[in-house]
């Protein structure tokens, strides 16, 4: 059975393997590609979005984005009913502790809430703005919470990290940008 | 402890899932007329194995046993009962296991329901499956087990199912698109035991098509449970998506269709064999192949499952070998095999070779799509982009137009040849008709679209030519209309599903085009008018529901100042996960959907709404179900059972 290799007479019958072979080595291909979900931000590299917003811990004081400027800075979209935001909560602590400013985006949330929110599990950032209608989230692409930007200290949009912020994605992918962009300025 | 059987219980049948593969195998190459009729006993063993782990996951969750991390990631002890139990398949590893369950289910069902096959070809058909059900048993065991258990410390409380999927939807949608989806398995097998054998007769054919026209069914009705889900659940009134895995169950079901029409003509004039077989091998790989794109991560949709590189993997090695296996038995084992039998261009293979021609381009088209973001990152370096919608409407719609003008034309073909005058006469008068009808219907109810005018046309020729070809079959009896009662179940079959098909393009040219939405902010007391109904929007309260807390609102509709009725449509927040969710209220009607939905809170207890009326959406899912109906009733034809008989001496011609 074995002692005669398969005569192919009519060429066509290969064509239907053929293409699946280049079928296979695209889907093969696929792997080596990027996480999908790591979706780009159209923002990357411009600076960040106007806003006026509301400081959340003093509703008389209006932040802008001037005050994101002078330093390597993380911008953090969080809020009260986002589960996986407390689950980072510790690390950005600890981050916000070793010397990194992280600026919080209040986002669709409400005012008790949030402060008490902060209150019972600590508040590592330096400020917060309130984003209650979503306008800042909208502008920036977010889609979610938690998201996490890094902005350098004219204000530009280096990085965006969408999900928990874990010890791993801080030490491989946050903190190394940091690093260059502090590099840069020193 | 019984999750620890049901472990044990799936390795039996990873074991007896070999022995499927190898002993009727061995049998067949040795010709031990016992060792092939084994297969019988060991498939038997292989599903009540499988039956026993899927039922001890269920045992599982009915009893809340969080220690199974599966069940922790999925469930809540106050989730609804029924709810527990469908969540079962609510995520990858549970409703991979229903996938293999399934599988062996229609493994089963070959034993029972196959007394026509011949002993030999019985056991190479089981011997596939066999392997089929090893490969998906374990990549089960290998990556994703859903019987892994975090031992002695686990959670106290579950993760609670996915508030999107705690609906009657997740109950019926995913164990009916499987079963057809998993069903295209069989005519598969049959294709390469027939290629295996050597023998590419006409029996294959016949024994093939009640086989095709059940998994067709269920798939059928399958995406159309899913598409109703989506309607009802996702708060939008879309009913399809062109969602990367909508697409990778409709690319079967669009084979599935040229499958059906193809195994007709192979089976009454013996053509198109090796183009059937080759239909029913890329019926069942599109299924694994739509498995791939939804398990392994390649691709983001608001459906994906996994996001495991390792199960893509493996899934795809998988493919390679069963896709390419059969591939290139095919293209060594196909060779030589031509039909004899000639038909001129106007005869019923004919039309059904455009249908064929049709129904691929159409897959080609669809696959393409779903594919090209994969292929464009591939290429251009990490670029992303994404193909939706209005490249998908502008390549298949067209593509089916000409599908159903055709559908209109082939009711009076005839076999080998029909005469040309035979075809076409009084055809230009039911164009016409329609067309008036159409028109006069346009006019009268709503306004005039030309779009409406092409499709509804077409949908009232076919049904002209259906009613007709019902005509012709009881004027030949002189019009004695029982006769239409001793016809036989394939012609009830044939009527059943054209008609759901022209049903569903009715729908669908009616809700594309005469749907009417209003998105906008309404506060206590506020009303508004929209296509003759008017919308009060009078108050929101609180509920609270088993797992979840909500904002329900009411909305009165009125037409000709009467009261119709009362919508509450829901923004719920489900603690567990804290997740919210949009729970549309939809009056369902025959000719009309009134549909409500929250947008979000605005200030002063004022919201945004979203209100929409659907005429003739309905139409899209009774289409859907009269056509997988018809192919149910087809597979009760006496002809499939009564050939039983003359198979018998096949019984020893190995």
């Amino acid at each position: 059975m074995w002692a005669r290799l398969p005569v192919i007479k009519n060429k066509s019958l290969i064509i239907p393997l053929l293409l699946f072979f280049s079928l296979a080595a695209l889907l093969w291909r696929s792997f080596s590609l990027e996480d999908p979900s790591l979706l780009p931000s159209q923002l990357l590299d411009k600076p960040f979005p106007e806003f006026n917003l509301e400081d959340l811990h003093s509703s008389s004081r209006i932040r802008n984005a001037n005050d994101l400027l002078g330093d390597v800075s993380l911008v953090n979209v969080w809020a009260t009913w986002c589960v996986n935001c407390l689950i980072e909560h510790p690390v950005l602590t600890r981050i916000a502790q070793g010397g990194v400013t992280i600026v919080g985006l209040n986002y669709n949330d409400d005012l008790q809430k949030a402060l008490a929110w902060l209150d019972r599990h600590g508040d590592p950032y330096s400020f917060h703005v309130r984003d209650n209608n979503g306008t800042l989230a909208i502008d920036l692409g977010v889609y979610g919470a938690p998201e996490t930007f890094i902005i350098d200290e004219s204000g530009i949009i280096r990085y965006r990290h969408i999900g928990v912020v874990t010890e791993e994605v801080w030490a491989e992918k946050l903190y190394p940008i940091i690093n260059l962009l502090r590099g840069k300025s020193a | 402890m019984i999750i620890e059987l049901g472990h044990f219980s799936l390795i039996l049948a990873l074991g007896l899932s070999l022995g499927l593969t190898m002993v009727p195998a061995w049998g067949v190459q040795t010709g031990n007329i016992t060792l092939m009729q084994c297969g019988d006993s060991i498939a038997k063993g292989l599903f009540f194995f499988l039956l026993l782990a899927f039922l001890s996951l269920c045992y599982a969750f009915v009893v809340d046993d969080f220690s199974v991390n599966y069940v922790a990631s999925n469930s809540n002890s106050a989730l609804p009962p029924q709810y527990k139990i469908s969540a079962v398949w609510g995520a990858h590893e549970g409703s991979f296991l229903l996938w293999t369950l399934v599988l062996g289910g229609w493994t089963l069902a070959v034993t029972l329901c196959s007394r026509d096959l011949s002993v030999d070809m019985r056991a190479r058909v089981l011997s596939i499956l066999g392997f089929l059900a090893f490969g998906f048993t374990l990549f089960s065991l290998l990556t994703s087990n859903p019987f892994e258990r975090s031992l002695p410390v686990f959670p106290v409380e579950g993760n609670d199912l996915n508030p999107l999927l705690q609906d009657f939807g997740l109950i019926v949608h995913p164990p009916m698109l499987y079963i057809g989806y998993v069903g295209f398995a069989v005519p598969f097998a049959l294709a390469i035991a027939t290629l295996w054998s050597g023998r590419l007769d006409m029996a294959w054919a016949r024994w093939s098509r009640p086989w095709t026209n059940v998994a067709w069914a269920f798939l059928t009705v399958g995406i159309t449970l899913g598409s109703w889900w989506a309607y009802y659940e996702l708060g939008w009134g879309g009913w399809w998506f062109w969602d990367a895995v909508e697409n990778a169950s409709f690319m079967p079901w669009l084979v599935g269709t040229a499958l059906i029409h193809s195994l007709a003509s192979t089976e009454k004039r013996a053509v198109f064999k090796t183009w059937t077989v080759l239909l029913a091998i890329s019926a069942f790989s599109l299924s694994l192949l739509g498995g791939f794109l939804v398990r392994s991560g390649v691709l983001t949709s608001v459906h994906a499952f996994a996001q495991d590189p390792q199960r893509g993997m493996y899934i795809l090695v998988f493919l390679i070998v069963v896709v390419g296996g059969s591939l290139a038995l095919y293209a060594v084992r196909a060779q030589g095999i031509k039909s004899n039998t000639t038909y001129s261009w106007s005869s019923r293979e004919a039309m059904i070779l455009v249908n064929n021609l049709l129904l691929v381009v159409a897959t080609a088209v669809v696959l393409l799509g779903t594919l090209y973001p994969l292929a464009y990152e591939a290429i251009s370096g990490g670029k992303k982009l994404s193909v939706g919608p209005p490249y998908f409407n502008a390549v298949f719609v067209p593509v089916m137009v000409v599908l159903f003008i055709f559908m209109a034309i082939s009711q009076r073909s005839r076999w080998k040849d029909t005469k040309i005058d035979l075809l076409l006469k009084r055809q230009a008068w039911y164009v016409i008709g329609s067309m008036g009808l159409t028109t006069v219907l346009m006019l009268s109810l709503a306004t005039f679209k030309s779009y409406v005018l092409l499709t509804t046309t077409i949908a009232f020729w076919i049904l002209a030519n259906l009613l007709e070809n019902i005509f012709q079959r009881v004027n030949r009896k002189r019009w004695n209309w029982n006769y239409l009662l001793t016809q036989p179940l394939s012609y009830y079959g044939m009527l059943l599903g054209h008609l759901g098909m022209v049903v569903m393009m009715i729908g669908i040219s009616c809700t594309v085009y005469y749907s009417v939405e209003r998105d906008l902010r309404m506060a206590p007391g506020d009303e508004i008018e929209l296509a003759g109904y008017q919308f009060k929007f009078v108050e929101t309260r609180k509920i609270n529901g088993p797992n979840f807390t909500s904002d329900q609102a009411e909305i009165i509709v009125t037409r000709d100042g009467k009261e119709v009725l009362s919508l509450f449509p829901e923004k719920r927040f489900y603690s567990a996960r804290g997740s919210i969710m949009t729970e549309a209220d939809i009056d369902p009607g025959l000719f009309r959907d009134l549909y409500v939905a929250l947008g979000e809170p605005l200030a002063q207890s004022a919201w945004g709404v979203r209100i929409q009326i659907k005429p003739f959406v309905r139409w899209i899912w009774i289409g859907g179900l009269l056509s997988a109906l018809g192919g149910m009733v087809a597979i009760g034809d006496k002809r499939y059972r009564k050939s039983r008989r003359n198979d018998f001496a096949n019984f020893l011609k190995i």
